[in-house]
């Protein structure tokens, strides 16, 4: 039973012998057809979970890169409706583990039931829902476990003493905050990420990925060395967002450096 | 300040359903710090001596509560009382609420504040407190207010603080919130950010609320003393709600007392360009709270319109929301007409320019009014003054006049 529970999907994503790779790109940036082609592109090129972020009016956790690819969604007139039709769309080709990234409200409007009840049923492992600290997460919880989706938590260079309330009951993987502010790619990390991380398994037996600021193999590699996997946004949204012929072609490269990086001379820590 | 609003809170930071901490993880642990501090400051008569001092020697309180008799003469109705919020220091009742924020920072160790505002007034407050206290200051502010709004930026940029004209959504009140708590989120260590209305994640709401509830407080002793009754209606306009909440809170477990909020229904409730959140809004997630929001069948907020850059919010506090829930408080719309005919009638009839926003509860006034009797009366906050609005009402009706 548990393991056909979707949150399974993205526990057993990290079950590999190199350090799990998460890439996410906005839904429907910079159309519905071209967002499908690019998760079954990252999917080839070896991403481990593809992280599906469903655009919001008002994204106040994002930087200036995601923002605008949220606009560029809108402007395609992507509805949550159209979202799952594009994750059933992707689902007819690939079993790729998939996580979304959601604001609350997007989630409450739709309904709580309907809406991981159409997660379950497309094998969406997991919400990231950056406006639910654990403090409310009692109102959706009760959902996320009826139908087995992960709500996945994220944890802050400030969470400190928080951190074995704020992973309870997690499943799936915990997102891992590099640093203060929001989203968008950095030179420098200065979180001292392998305390955090340490503090993070101390606390729970769900694999760790870090995110916010990533985008070099380099910087991959050298975080990857701390945690069980990295989350990379914005660097790929810059990718989409040139909207070129080769785009395809520049996912598949990027991931596969990314990828690679994160095989090369490390082992599993866990 | 004791909590008055008992009846209408389960538990803290919640109205009803409404209210909450729904924020970024990266936020939770200042949020709670927030909380901890004021928890204690509260109820610390030294802070409240402190506070009250400044209220009084620096902010010019308390305000008057005047007795508007040509009005009351015109309108053949009820008696008309105005709280004249708009003779504070700055300007408008936002002073109320900084004065007692940043005392709270500055105890908090804090050396930084930041601020989202519309029509400036909130962000002339703070940037006025900080230069005061001594703090560094940096207002967000949506592009197309910084132009509505000229004169106040420079007023902002003269005292000291730096504005950043946000280019980001509609440009407005919503994306300079948005913009101030991306810039919370990344700085929060010597950083407070002084929210200006009863909204945000707990505890700004109750905290602003009774930082705001000396009006209330005042023009119950005030009307007491004058005339020996409590008033029979409280009218007030409603943005994200803090003047309103201000003049309520002391009436709240009072039942004779009618309590009405005025929310800009811009051109007009049927049309899409208001900001009529209670009328035409419906239960959301945004801005750390639960409320009530304008927003799509997605859950996607809604741009929002009205003249008045201070009430064209697509939300409204948690306090509001409970109280429109439970009928205790009613809210109506205003339109830009009638806004701008109560501006100008203000003017014309009791020699006061009042702020575009706090005419929309003036507006309301001139219709409530006929229709109770002369021994009734209505107090209407008029939350500020209307210099900052001479030009853009002058283009409103036709003439070409820049600040």
């Amino acid at each position: 039973m548990t393991n056909n529970k979707p949150a399974t999907t993205l526990t057993n994503a990290f079950k590999k012998s190199s350090k799990t790779f998460i890439g996410f790109l906005t839904a429907g940036d910079p159309t519905f057809e071209k967002s499908v082609k690019q998760i079954l592109a990252l999917a080839e090129a070896g991403t481990d979970i593809i992280e599906i972020g469903i655009p919001f009016s008002d994204p106040v956790a994002d930087g200036p890169v995601i923002q605008a690819a949220d606009l560029r969604a809108f402007a395609a007139e992507i509805t949550t409706d159209k979202v799952f039709e594009l994750v059933a769309a992707v689902r007819q080709k690939s079993q790729v583990p998939l996580a979304f990234l959601v604001y609350l409200n997007n989630v409450f409007k739709y309904g709580y039931e309907k809406f991981f009840k159409r997660c379950a049923k497309l094998q969406v492992g997991g919400l990231i829902i950056p406006d639910l600290p654990f403090e409310e997460r009692a109102e959706v919880l009760p959902f996320a476990q009826k139908y087995g989706v992960a709500l996945i938590p994220l944890v802050a260079p400030t969470s400190g003493q928080r951190i074995p309330s704020v992973v309870k009951d997690a499943t799936g993987f915990v997102y891992a905050v590099s640093s203060m502010g929001v989203t968008g790619v950095r030179d420098q990390i200065n979180t001292d990420l392998a305390k955090m991380v340490a503090e993070i398994h101390q606390a729970t037996d769900v694999p760790v990925a870090i995110g916010f600021g990533i985008h070099t193999p380099q910087q991959a590699a050298r975080v990857a060395q701390v945690a069980d996997g990295v989350i990379v946004g914005s660097a790929i949204v810059k990718i989409i967002a040139q909207n070129k012929q080769q785009t395809l072609t520049e996912l598949k490269k990027y991931a596969t450096a990314m990828k690679k990086a994160l095989s090369s001379r490390l082992n599993k820590s866990k | 300040m004791p909590t008055k609003q008992t009846r209408i809170t389960q538990q803290a930071g919640r109205y009803g359903e409404f209210g909450g901490q729904y924020i970024p993880e990266t936020l939770m642990h200042e949020v709670k710090n927030l909380t901890t501090a004021y928890e204690h400051y509260k109820n610390d008569p030294e802070f409240q001596t402190e506070l009250r001092t400044l209220l009084q020697k620096y902010a010019n309180r308390p305000s008057l509560l005047y007795h508007a008799k040509k009005m009351t003469a015109d309108l053949k109705g009820a008696q008309i009382y105005l709280k004249r919020e708009d003779l504070n220091q700055t300007g408008s009742h936002k002073i109320n609420n900084v004065l007692g924020q940043i005392l709270l920072a500055k105890k908090m160790g804090k050396t930084r504040v930041i601020a989202e505002t519309g029509a400036g007034q909130h962000g002339v407050a703070t940037a006025t407190v900080a230069a005061l206290m001594g703090m560094e200051c940096e207002i967000f502010m949506g592009e197309l207010d910084t132009k509505r709004q000229a004169l106040n930026v420079y007023r902002m940029e003269l005292l000291g603080a730096k504005v950043n004209s946000i280019k980001t959504g509609t440009g407005t009140l919503k994306d300079a919130v948005n913009a101030a708590m991306r810039e919370w989120s990344r700085r929060t260590e010597d950083t407070h950010y002084v929210i200006g209305s009863v909204m945000g994640p707990h505890p700004f709401p109750e905290m602003v609320a009774d930082f705001q509830s000396v009006i209330s407080q005042e023009i119950k002793q005030q009307l007491l003393a004058e005339t020996g009754k409590l008033p029979d209606a409280v009218v007030a306009c409603v943005g994200g709600g803090s003047n309103a909440i201000g003049a309520f809170y002391h009436f709240i477990d009072e039942p004779t007392v009618k309590l009405i909020g005025c929310e800009a229904a811009g051109k007009g409730i049927n049309t899409n360009q208001h900001a009529a959140t209670i009328e035409r809004g419906s239960t959301g997630v945004f801005h750390g709270m639960k409320s009530i929001f304008l927003q799509d069948d997605d859950g996607q907020i809604t741009p929002v319109y009205s003249i008045s850059a201070g009430l064209d919010y697509p939300g409204i506090g948690p306090q509001h929301a409970a109280l429109a829930e439970t009928k205790r408080a009613e809210y109506v719309g205003i339109t830009d007409d009638e806004a701008v005919a109560a501006f100008e009638y203000l003017a014309r009839t009791e020699g006061i320019v009042a702020a575009i926003e706090s005419c929309h509860a003036v507006a309301y006034v001139r219709k409530l009014a006929p229709k109770l009797n002369p021994d009734q009366i209505i107090v209407c906050n008029l939350s500020g003054r209307g210099d900052k609005d001479v030009a853009a009402i002058a283009r409103y009706r036709g003439k070409e006049i820049y600040d």
